[in-house]
């Protein structure tokens, strides 16, 4: 594979695939979230981070 | 008698009679960058827990004739050789003995378990709250990692070969030991300038993106507040949190699973809390222990020979390149999503979106106070610099992958 193709397909693939593991990673912190939510015994939701 | 007590003495002399010969001058020369990278440590306090054992690993490697990163044969193949019977120039050789810096690569560098320690350490001492409340701002994570792929091209342009130009560009990953562990698989000739470049311009990221994060961005964008971080997020969330990414990156890059599943394991751990002693070991002793031996042995593979090349330069400079885009990408998305949300999000965040952690978030706080001293964006920062350790690991991961699905691993 001559190097700009190589080059090109990897920041293609690179910059989309980050971009798309890092998205499931968000989808699957939000759905967590609403899986196993905040309650009275884990301190309440006003407390700072 | 006088032959025998000369001969004798030569064995003290060799040393000092190669250092005055032209490859002698290449070791001297060695001799005084290592002194360089121990004044930074000592004295400037520039990653002094990775410079001051790489810099004594050079030390040490560049003494003539001392042979530490000398490879013997080991005790199997010896077993070998013996039962197949071997010439006597071959014996001679069995006698020789591995290095000890040698010893010290081989166990933990060739194999790449010292990274993988470390990541342990990392990720039992990493917070992903800040992370967890706002799952979001994991993007500017992956925004920061454009410049490992923008640096790429660059490398390739520069006549570069393919997995070089690879284990080059990952300096943009701003993460030392997902660093090492690409260099040391494809391209171990140049471990030792990508490992001093990579950890020596994570210490210089608070002098390196404040300019840029200054040109990018309007007064307006750099003063913009942000609501406080609210504590939205259960312990369970957190506990479940490794699990799932570890999964999420295994399935999708698996190449990369070693690294995410060593900084993911640190981390449940700490969630749990039920395994606290490990915990802490995980992030002292163990984490210590492999700084110590990756540091020295990164210093031996920096012997004349394979550093005092033009190329290294180079590396320095792709480096530095690498990161400056990382942080132009990330600020340049930090201002898409000013526009997008209306002025919502301080595009200054962006260049939190590296894994220099906690380096990047407090050079973000700093700055943002240093246009409005009311503005307060460390937990943010740390959010997306969180998020940047995980899309660092990410970007190395697809990156590893999409190699072996080109066959070129």
């Amino acid at each position: 594979m001559d190097k700009l193709a190589f080059g090109v397909t990897m920041m293609v693939i690179g910059i989309g695939g980050t971009f798309f593991t890092l998205a499931i990673l968000i989808w699957s912190i939000q759905l967590l979230k609403k899986l196993f939510p905040l309650t009275a015994e884990d301190g309440g939701k006003s407390k700072q981070s | 008698m006088l032959a025998e007590i000369l001969t004798g003495l030569s064995g003290l002399t060799e040393g000092v009679q190669f250092l005055f010969t032209l490859g002698g001058l290449k070791n001297v020369v060695m001799l005084l960058i290592a002194g360089v990278l121990l004044y930074l440590g000592v004295k400037k306090e520039v990653e002094p827990l990775l410079l001051v054992p790489i810099g004594f690993g050079c030390l040490l490697a560049n003494i003539p004739m001392s042979e530490l990163m000398h490879q013997g044969i080991d005790t199997g193949a010896r077993q070998v050789f013996e039962i197949i019977g071997t010439p006597d120039a071959a014996k001679a050789l069995m006698k020789e003995d591995t290095g000890f810096l040698r010893s010290i690569y081989n166990a933990g560098i060739a194999n790449e378990l010292f990274p993988l320690l470390i990541f342990i350490g990392i990720g039992a001492m990493t917070d992903f709250g800040p992370l967890l409340e706002n799952p979001k701002i994991l993007l500017f994570g992956a925004a920061g990692q454009c410049g490992i792929f923008l640096t790429l091209l660059l490398a390739l342009a520069l006549g570069f070969p393919h997995l070089q130009a690879v284990s080059i560009a990952i300096i943009g990953a701003c993460d030392g030991p997902t660093a090492i562990y690409v260099a040391s698989q494809y391209a171990p000739e140049l471990l030792g300038p990508i490992s001093v470049a990579a950890y020596s311009y994570m210490a210089l990221v608070p002098i390196i993106q404040p300019p840029i994060m200054k040109a990018l961005t309007t007064h307006k964008e750099r003063t913009t507040h942000m609501p406080k971080v609210k504590r939205t997020v259960s312990p369970t969330v957190k506990v479940v949190f490794p699990i799932v990414v570890t999964i999420v990156t295994g399935l999708i890059a698996p190449k990369g699973l070693p690294l995410m599943g060593a900084i993911m394991l640190g981390n449940f751990m700490r969630e749990a809390g039920v395994v606290a002693r490990l915990t802490k070991a995980s992030e002292n002793e163990i984490a210590n222990i492999a700084t110590l031996f990756l540091g020295i042995a990164i210093g031996a593979t920096m012997g004349a020979e394979a550093f005092l090349k033009p190329t290294t330069l180079t590396i320095f400079a792709l480096g530095f390149v690498a990161i400056c885009l990382d942080t132009v990408v990330g600020v340049l998305f930090g201002k898409l999503w000013y526009l997008l949300s209306g002025g919502k999000i301080n595009p200054l965040i962006g260049a939190a979106g590296i894994s220099a952690y906690p380096m990047a978030a407090r050079v973000v706080q700093t700055q943002g106070q240093r246009y409005d001293k009311h503005n307060f964006l460390l937990m943010h920062a740390m959010g997306a610099n969180t998020g940047g350790q995980i899309g660092s690991v990410a970007a190395a991961a697809v990156m590893l992958s999409v190699l072996k699905g080109m066959g070129l691993i």
